[in-house]
């Protein structure tokens, strides 16, 4: 069952002998990720030409909190680990240590997603959002663009806890899915890393 | 389970200790970020260069302990892929800045 459901997206196993070890759709969704760093490449570039251009509103240093930032910095880090552990209790088909990881990972990440809205939400509040100045607005689109592959993320680990839940179990096409999510998750682990440094550390100097 | 796993299609899932051992690095390289900035240990310029090496340092340590990435036979494929949009990104982000710092000292915008 779970050989054909490896072999059926590849039609004759024959045919991709020389990628015998490789996964065609780990490695088609590795491609995807690297036009997404392409994608953040291009924020991070408007964000470093735009990052002075504070039209007299105020600079990050003024509007930063760093024990913010270092709390959500410390959410996602636990998240990608917890995550690492879902990964190893799928391998080792251990459904139930699986789902409690996943929901984990979850929990963390909507708490990320929570501070980082209200972090926003007060920014914008106090007359600094994304129309204020051109080093708010790529803030805003650079830390929103972030943001929002977490939500996606989230949403995209609730599904696959209800598919596991489903009839697919751990198939090995479930393994699949399960990770390329987490490949998107360290993914977005290490734009953070970027995006904590040289916009809120950089910023603050 | 402690060591490495490798599933039917190939992917390595890593191991325990693997993860540990990415976490804590990861932690330490966080806290010297954010050490460099809030206590001020460094002049501007360095702590600037001193966040770039360790950002670049913990993304190496991120794709290496969480991300599996090597240059074993079946992910050469992954290595190479990777490599190419780095490179990408960086003539970007360098390309971008160059062309736009030139650009404003012309306009005499600065």
């Amino acid at each position: 069952m779970a050989h054909e459901a490896t072999m059926s997206p590849h039609g004759h196993a024959a045919d991709h002998g020389e990628h015998h070890h490789e996964s065609p759709v780990v490695f088609g969704f590795w491609l995807y990720l690297m036009t997404d760093c392409i994608l953040f490449g291009s924020i991070f570039a408007a964000f470093a030409v735009l990052r002075n251009q504070f039209a007299g509103g105020p600079s990050g240093k003024e509007l930063f909190d760093l024990t913010n930032v270092g709390i959500e910095t410390a959410i996602l880090l636990f998240s990608s680990i917890t995550y690492g552990f879902a990964s190893l209790s799928a391998a080792a088909k251990n459904k139930t240590m699986l789902l409690v990881w996943l929901a984990v990972t979850f929990v963390l990440g909507l708490s990320f997603v929570g501070l980082e809205v209200s972090e926003f939400s007060h920014m914008i509040a106090e007359g600094n959002g994304p129309d204020r100045s051109a080093f708010l607005s790529a803030f805003f689109t650079l830390v929103g663009t972030h943001g929002l592959h977490v939500t996606c993320g989230l949403i995209w680990m609730v599904v696959l806890m209800v598919q596991v839940l489903g009839p697919q179990g751990l198939s090995q096409r479930m393994i699949s899915k399960l990770t390329c999510l987490s490949l998107f998750w360290h993914f977005l682990d290490i734009v953070w890393i970027c995006v904590f440094s040289f916009v809120y550390l950089a910023g603050v100097m | 389970m402690s060591q490495g796993h490798t599933s039917a299609a190939g992917e390595s899932h890593g191991s325990y200790s693997a993860y540990f051992i990415g976490f804590v690095l990861a932690v330490i390289l966080t806290v010297a970020s954010f050490a460099a900035v809030m206590m001020h240990l460094l002049p501007p310029g360095a702590t600037l260069g001193a966040l770039a090496v360790l950002a670049i340092v913990q993304i190496v340590v991120h794709l290496v302990f969480f991300l599996h990435l090597n240059s074993r036979s079946e992910q050469g494929w992954n290595l190479m892929a990777f490599l190419f949009a780095a490179g990408s990104v960086v003539i970007l982000i360098g390309g971008t800045m160059f062309i736009m710092h030139d650009t404003a000292i012309n306009m005499m915008s600065r």
